[in-house]
């Protein structure tokens, strides 16, 4: 880890403007980084040439005085957003060989704020999973290792399906990464790598770009080392756009200006079914205190019930898989993409599809195309978003006894690549926690705040629609008062 | 078990996706383990409870009515594993 | 009026409702900024949307909505103020997406009515079930290769409306009629411009056939019919098919079938059954379409015209005839022509005689036109002309007889009868001399025919004849018939 690649996104930016550094040697000692972090397989792709290119702009701007907000700031893009001119994989080999004429409207965004790009970071196969175990390219390590567990030092997953955008950003090996929350795939592995990871509210980010998993449920979000950072990030990615018609046309907050440290009289709710049959009794001490902390501050933790959470999960596993069958059915081997040769039209489409989507996709397609089947759509598509409408109820009623909710981000920290790989259910117990706040459309950040075994544990923030600043207001306060300075195993070791 | 090998073989063909003979029985296992998973929302009384449309509080938003896009068949074809004279070329279909 | 086919068993009813798919005239896609001209290169109006590239997202287009909104109200059907888009899951080439943008259980429009004039004078109320906004497919040629079919995607993603008529249409006779009245508030409202050759209105014809007051049979769906003929021809020979099947003791399928105009016969698709469960769910990348009542109001109050009203109308304030009054209003275009003939008349203020304009649009006008190839808008006599060269009759200038070669030059060159008629030295001669010594002259050449006049006075117009030769054709007729009737016989 080198001087300029220990910095935060806020320290980086003060340095390129106070001139201590150019973007162009930021730029370098973050593509060194990159070619350090090629044992985690974080990324499908680095773009070291473009990213040096795109300092030098940075630079000439930054010596004319005329900074941009992100200016020369390098960061790394989940590989789900469209790059225009340079591969977009969905970490999937249906799309191989797949270069966007198009620039997604995030990246766009973050480009037009001055920022650097790196590369395409590895994820789960179209965002399906939590662990970045069913990319097509490998899956990608966790830079944390376990400790004090004697003989078990296995490779960790980093979460997912953002894991490659975390473990960069734990590696030091961006300032920042983009990723997409869709069940909690940018809190989980911002949980499990020791990183800040903001899923904004729906409607807040553009999805126009990025390649859909469940069209309702994406959501394009900011993974940082710091809460400040997360702000200061979202602050360029967010914002109306008309070529999303679920986009909000509401103007973007400045949310840095938003982190007063101040969160005296707020109340915090603690629901009650959040505390789990079987969570880890790390994971309970450390939301305890959480509450404790915020406490300390001067809020007030009050309990509240959110009662349709156990069937958060369920409805998900139905919603979700329902659009992403539909979204992808557009990957049949004419347009763009993998193509195997058939002797009909539906030959070609079957070979194409089974040859290019993995296990975990090929089983949601699947799932979802049932439940949206004759006579399957009302007992399990339309069931699930009646209860989707009863789950945002809830947090509408929570929301009048408090401010901001806190809870545990994942019900465990890491765990070993490949464990928990033939039980699909256990996988996604993962995103008990998360997906609640997807459902209902919610902002929710996930801020480290202790070690467990050595691995590191996330607390989460939900707040109420389009209230992203109180979110990271409140997790700013967690994360000063957890002090979370450890540095993961491979960059110590 | 909520699904057979003949419901699976039946949804792969309508998703498009070959599987072959032999992994029918283990995958309708598998996701009949998911489907009996999710079958606990039928404890939930819904009675009366709307489908979630959007969890966005917004009407659809609408655009003019003006050319912006197109003229570009580069951009469309130039990522299409079979173009062919300006078309996509697929296996023949017989109507 | 129900026309019944005859089978060995006794009469039965033919049921048959349409689907017509309209292309709504607009200048971009329903959901992407691409061109919708007809004609392009392929993939040249072609989006990254239309092409459903991944992450592309749609937009609704205001206008087509719009569209969509006053075709609704031209049919006097409800407009649903909260409507939904849904995504129907199939898999085709010419569906990028895997799916088709359409409204399921909540359409724009609901159910309306559309009146329909049968030949024997009788009007039918024939309902409308819905329309639809949705999105068409690309186009699949098949033709252009041994092995492969070839995809063209510029029609992709265009709107449409699909117009669902009840199962109201007892003949396929009717069932033109519906069509081409269909198509005629269409193109009055001009949401589609109803151009059956281009593809812009295709229609799916649902028949069935029963015995006189027997429940519905089963109905086949005839696919893709892209003219008024063609729908009679199928409509006729699938309830004959049907029938056929039923006497000999069969019974009919429900199945989506093709017209082969080749051959004058239906045949089944060549589907996989599995193709029909389109899984239809509420379209996540949108959101329910809502309608301001005031905006649908202001819709409603700007509708022009259409051609129930209009031929009302003309047969009130014109004193036209059902028939005559049908015909000058079955388009738009041939309407306002004729009341442009009409207009406000020659000086003085009174319009032109209605009937005359009647006669000389629907006569002389369409038979020129029709032998030139040439629709009413690109008419090479303007409707001011033709009044012109009215008023020319009305006023005594030029004959009816003379009037029919000034027309004749008018199509030719487009000219203005008035000068016409001056350079050509046409004008009418009204000098009662001129006209006598031309009367006496023929008399005077004729005297065996003088002497038959008592017996058979119909000689007459012989003599008319050879006055109006002597004279060009230029003799006021009315003048020469009186002077011969005087001097023949007093
Ligand atoms: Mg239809
Ligand atoms: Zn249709």
């Amino acid at each position: 880890m080198s001087a300029l690649t220990g910095l935060t996104l806020a320290e980086a930016r003060d340095g390129l403007r106070g001139k201590r550094f150019s973007a162009r040697e930021l730029a370098a000692a973050y593509n060194a980084a990159v070619e350090r972090v090629a044992p985690l397989n974080a990324f499908v792709t680095a773009t070291p040439e473009r990213a040096l290119d795109m300092a030098a702009a940075a630079d000439a701007r930054l010596a004319r005085g005329e900074a941009l907000p992100l200016d020369g700031i390098p960061l790394a893009v989940k590989d789900l957003f469209c790059t225009k001119g340079v591969l977009t994989t969905a970490a999937s080999h249906i799309l191989d060989g797949f270069v966007p004429p198009y620039e997604s409207t995030v990246t766009e965004k973050l480009w037009a704020a001055g920022a650097v790009m790196l590369g395409k970071t590895n994820m789960d196969e179209f965002a399906m999973g939590s662990s970045t175990t069913t990319s097509y390219y490998g899956p990608t390590e966790n830079p944390w290792r376990r400790k004090n567990h004697a003989g078990d030092n296995r490779p960790l997953v980093p979460g997912g399906s953002s894991g490659g955008s975390a473990a960069a950003v734990a590696a030091r090996a961006a300032l920042g990464a983009t990723g997409t929350d869709t069940g909690g795939s940018i809190r989980q592995p911002a949980s499990f790598c020791g990183i800040v990871g903001l899923k904004p509210t729906y409607g807040r980010c553009s999805r126009w770009g990025v390649v859909a998993f469940a069209s309702s449920l994406d959501h394009p979000g900011p993974m940082t080392r710091t809460v400040r950072d997360a702000a200061l990030m979202l602050g360029a990615m967010a914002g109306h756009d008309p070529r999303d018609s679920t986009s909000a046309p509401l103007p973007v907050p400045d949310y840095a200006a938003a982190l007063t440290g101040d969160v005296r009289g707020l109340k915090i709710g603690i629901p009650k079914e959040y505390r789990i049959d079987g969570m880890a009794g790390e994971i309970e001490a450390l939301w305890q205190a959480g509450i404790a902390w915020l406490k300390d501050a001067g809020a007030e933790p009050v309990e509240i019930s959110l009662p349709m959470t156990k069937y958060a999960l369920p409805a998900y596993y139905v919603i979700a898989p329902a659009e992403a069958s539909s979204n992808l059915a557009r990957y049949d081997g004419v347009k763009f993409g993998l193509r195997v040769d058939g002797d009909s039209l539906d030959d070609m489409y079957e070979k194409t599809r089974a040859a290019g989507f993995g296990g975990e996709v090929r089983r949601r397609v699947l799932i979802g195309t049932y439940v949206l089947s004759a006579g399957y759509y009302d007992a399990y598509y339309l069931k699930a978003q009646r209860v989707r409408t009863l789950i945002a109820r809830d947090f509408a009623a929570a929301f009048e006894k408090c401010d901001c909710i806190l809870t545990p981000t994942a019900p465990s920290a890491a765990f070993a690549i490949g464990e928990k790989a033939d039980d699909p259910v256990a996988m996604y117990l993962n995103d008990v926690f998360t997906v609640p706040a997807d459902l209902a459309g919610l902002p929710a950040i996930s801020v480290p705040a202790g070690l467990s075994d050595g691995l590191p544990l996330g607390l989460q923030v939900i707040g109420r629609a389009f209230d992203e600043a109180m979110v990271l207001r409140v997790g700013q306060v967690l994360e000063t008062a957890a002090q979370f300075t450890h540095v993961p195993s491979f960059l110590a070791g | 078990m909520a699904l057979d090998k003949a419901t699976v073989a039946r949804i792969a063909t309508l998703a498009r996706i070959r599987v072959a003979e032999d992994q029918l029985e283990p995958l309708a296992t598998e996701l009949s383990g998911i489907l009996d998973w999710v079958e606990q929302l039928m404890a939930v009384d819904t009675e009366n409870v709307p489908p979630m449309t959007s969890v966005a509080e917004m009407t659809l938003p609408l655009r003019d009515d003006v050319v912006t896009d197109g003229g570009n068949r580069e951009a469309v074809l130039g990522n299409a594993p079979r173009p062919a004279r300006g078309f996509y070329a697929v296996p023949k279909v017989v109507e | 009026m129900t026309m019944p086919i005859e089978g060995r068993t006794g009469e039965w009813e033919v049921v048959i409702g349409l689907e017509v798919h309209a292309q709504v005239v607009a200048q971009a896609k329903l959901f992407s900024g691409a061109a919708t001209a007809f004609g392009a290169e392929p993939n040249t109006q072609v989006s990254t949307v239309d092409a459903a590239f991944p992450g592309m997202l749609p937009v609704i287009n205001r206008h087509c909505v719009e569209q969509a909104v006053r075709t609704g109200l031209g049919l006097n059907a409800q407009i649903n103020l909260h409507s939904v888009f849904d995504r129907k899951n199939y898999f085709y080439p010419d569906l990028p997406a895997g799916y088709q943008i359409s409204q399921y259980q909540q359409p724009i429009v609901g159910r309306g009515r559309v009146e329909i004039e049968m030949p024997d004078g009788t009007t039918r109320a024939i309902g409308i079930t819905r329309l639809h906004l949705e999105q068409d497919a690309g186009k699949s040629l098949h033709d252009q290769h041994p092995r492969d079919t070839y995809v063209d995607l510029n029609r992709a993603g265009i709107g449409l409306m699909e117009i669902v008529s009840e199962p109201d249409l007892r003949s396929a006779e009717e069932a033109g009629i519906y069509l081409r009245k269909l198509r005629s508030i269409l193109r009055y409202l001009g949401t589609c411009d109803g151009n059956m050759e281009e593809g812009s209105l295709r229609c799916d014809c649902n028949v069935s056939v029963r015995k006189p007051g027997a429940p519905f049979g089963t109905r086949c769906e005839i696919k893709n019919l892209n003219s008024v003929r063609f729908v009679m021809q199928a409509i006729e020979v699938e309830a004959r098919r049907q029938v056929g099947i039923i006497e000999d003791g069969g019974t009919i399928a429900q199945e989506t079938r093709l017209f082969d105009t080749a051959r004058g016969q239906t045949r089944p698709m060549r589907s996989k059954e599995n193709d029909y469960d389109y899984r239809y769910f509420p379209d996540p990348d949108l959101l329910p379409l809502v309608l301001d009542p005031t905006w649908v109001a202001g819709l409603k109050a700007a509708l022009p015209e259409l051609p129930d009203a209009k031929r009302a109308r003309f047969q009130r304030d014109f004193g036209l005839g059902a028939e005559e009054a049908g015909v000058l209003t079955a388009e738009r275009a041939t309407a306002e022509f004729f009341e442009a003939v009409v207009g406000h008349g020659a000086p003085g203020g009174r319009g032109r005689g209605p009937k005359a304009a009647a006669n000389w649009v629907t006569g002389d006008l369409f038979g020129a036109l029709n032998k030139k190839g040439l629709g009413i808008e690109d008419s090479p006599v303007s409707a001011p002309a033709l009044g012109a060269l009215i008023d020319l009759i009305a006023d005594g200038t030029i004959s009816g007889r003379i009037a029919k070669d000034v027309f004749a030059e008018m199509v030719e060159t487009g000219g203005d009868p008035a000068a016409i008629v001056a350079a050509k030295g046409l004008r009418q001669v009204t000098d009662t001399g001129a006209i006598e010594a031309a009367v006496d002259a023929a008399l005077a050449a004729s005297p065996a025919q003088v002497a038959q006049y008592a017996a058979n006075p119909k000689i007459l117009g012989f003599f008319v004849g050879q006055v109006m030769k002597a004279t060009q054709g230029k003799a006021n007729p009315a003048l020469v018939n009186e002077l011969l009737r005087k001097k023949l016989g007093g």
